[in-house]
């Protein structure tokens, strides 16, 4: 069994939204139809995506945090959106484990989007179809491409590789070994969806070093230590030389 | 949510309309047992042309929730999954039947199928009738689980969901079958005026007993689970986008506490109060045109009470979208 899913990094995500616009430009471009806008110049420009990244600020000031949060379909392995769809149009697919829409079946009854907990379902409101995240599924199959672009958009698009795609079911794959690795998390597991997609958390970077390491270990004679502390009236490094 | 008010009209047009064709049935069956005298075919004609008009109307209406209503023929397929599938297909087998029912009472066409043991004899309307009531009540509750089912919409995940549309439906039903009956068929009146009384009073024990539970019910779901960062304090300072999308438009009702509150009072005493006086006065007096606003007043009461059933249901995904910058 495959699962294909992204694995998002919090930690390095620094919120630039590369990823919503060429998730976007790719799947306007589609065989699949544009995904419209409405108003995209005027007042409240809307339109459908499929993917989005929020900002959270967490903490008190001054002890605060900002979370850039990446938002999209997370493919559940127990997805309540595809068993209420009343026509079929909603369905995973059992070799990948992607969930996906079928446009000519879907009746635009919106129901899918009241069983998905996470919100990651919107009606386009031109076409009256429900749209989804793909994973890219068009692209990641096309064998024209070369493999590193066989590769959802959205990662491809990732200036801090703060987004990973593979098989969460292949113990060995990069994203099996960050969810396991770096503390790899579900979205709210309170409702049993078993999501694919996974978050790594926030990890505060801490240098450990001990005293003795601040001198060199291994310098037996004591030749070399600290050096002096400058007078402070001799002349610093900048006074001395222009770089 | 987002109350649709093509699926407002949709359940309590159709609810009506199966509590309109329960009551055409009770008061058969009660005849049939020689309860009650026989009543006439026009009686029952009639209201199950009335009751065709509400399912037609509700029918109607669900078609302006869909975006593609060109393709409403595939929502009968995934009946083995979905509610919303099972109510496609038993909805307009239950209209079959009632106007086959009217049909048969309408010409006469009656023939005596069977006789019970009792000297009762079982004849193809009592058959359709039989029928009709089995499907009146699975569409009650198919209608009812589309919602009840959804699991983290925890205002309406309670069995009280099919409880609240199979007695508000049958109130409603009953109480215009009785402003019917004042004119069609006034020795049944009485019988259905009570019924009516009864159905509505335990619709308001019900209704109150969600609302009870649902001021109650604590979210599962947090903003901490939601984006899964075990802190406190954590406020949302950009939602991805500020013009709106689906997922503000469909997931909030954009009106105020103050309102909903007060729409909840209203609901209280237009759909329950206010009918169970009426019904009473017309029950007395034997008065239609009482009867017949009571039914009127029952089913603004109820527009108001699907309104507010929609609006009160707070969906998780509402987490993500709580302040646009």
């Amino acid at each position: 069994m495959t699962q294909l899913a992204l694995v998002i990094d919090l930690n390095v995500c620094v919120g630039c939204h590369a990823c919503v616009t060429n998730c976007k430009e790719w799947n306007t471009s589609g065989e699949a139809g544009p995904m419209v806008d409405q108003n995209p110049y005027g007042k409240d420009p809307t339109g459908t995506f499929f993917n989005r990244v929020q900002t959270f600020e967490v903490g008190v000031f001054p002890n605060t945090e900002t979370i850039h949060f990446p938002k999209s379909c997370l493919h559940c392995e127990d997805p309540p959106c595809v068993p209420v769809c009343p026509t079929g149009a909603s369905y995973k697919r059992k070799e990948d484990g992607i969930v996906l829409v079928d446009y000519d079946k879907c009746v635009g009854c919106k129901y899918c989007s009241w069983a998905c907990p996470y919100g990651a379902r919107e009606l386009d409101e031109q076409q009256k179809v429900m749209k989804k995240c793909t994973l890219c599924v068009d692209r990641i199959y096309d064998t024209t491409m070369t493999a590193e672009e066989r590769r959802p958009a959205c990662v491809r698009a990732c200036p801090t590789s703060a987004r990973l795609f593979g098989d969460i079911h292949d113990p060995d794959s990069e994203v099996s070994k960050a969810i396991r690795e770096s503390g790899g998390y579900p979205l709210m597991p309170e409702w049993g969806t078993n999501p694919a997609n996974h978050y790594l958390p926030r990890r505060k970077t801490k240098l450990r070093i001990r005293e003795d390491e601040l001198e060199r270990a291994d310098n037996p004679l004591k030749i070399d230590s600290q050096l002096p502390k400058p007078g402070k009236a001799e002349p610093s490094l900048d006074d001395v030389t222009s770089w | 949510m987002h109350p649709a008010f093509s699926v407002v009209f949709l359940t309590t047009l159709i609810g009506a309309g199966q509590g309109l064709f329960l009551a055409l049935f009770t008061v058969e069956s009660y005849a049939a047992f020689g309860l009650l005298p026989a009543q006439t075919n026009s009686f029952y004609a009639i209201g199950s042309a009335i009751a065709m008009i509400l399912l037609v109307l509700g029918l109607l209406a669900s078609f302006f929730h869909l975006g593609h209503p060109e393709r409403a023929w595939r929502t009968a397929t995934k009946w083995r999954t979905s509610w919303l599938s099972r109510e496609v297909i038993v909805l307009p087998a239950f209209m079959g039947t009632v106007f086959l029912y009217g049909v048969a009472h309408w010409f006469s066409i009656n023939p005596v199928l069977a006789e019970l043991p009792s000297g009762a004899s079982v004849n193809i309307t009592a058959v359709l009738g039989t029928l009709g009531t089995v499907l009146a009540f699975a569409l009650y509750i198919c209608t009812a689980m589309i919602y009840a089912c959804l699991r983290f919409l925890r205002e309406w995940h309670t069995p009280l969901t099919v409880i609240n549309y199979i007695l508000l439906g049958g109130a409603s039903g009953f109480t215009l079958a009785a402003a019917l009956a004042a004119t069609e068929a006034p020795d049944v009146m009485p019988l259905l005026a009570s019924w009516a009384l009864i159905i509505t009073a335990l619709g308001l024990i019900g209704r109150a007993a969600t609302l009870i539970r649902n001021a109650r019910l604590k979210p599962k779901s947090t903003l901490q689970t939601a984006i899964g960062i075990k802190h406190p304090r954590i406020v949302q300072k950009a939602q991805g986008m500020m013009g709106g999308a689906f997922n503000t438009r469909e997931f909030f009702h954009g009106q105020s506490v103050a309102l909903l509150r007060s729409l909840k009072w209203a609901f209280l005493l237009t759909t329950f109060v206010i009918p169970l006086g009426l019904l009473s006065l017309g029950l007395s007096q034997a008065a239609g045109g009482t009867l017949l606003l009571a039914f009127v007043v029952q089913y603004l009461g109820l527009l108001a009470e699907r309104w507010f059933f929609f609006a009160q249901a707070n969906h998780p995904q509402n987490l993500y979208y709580q302040s646009v910058a």
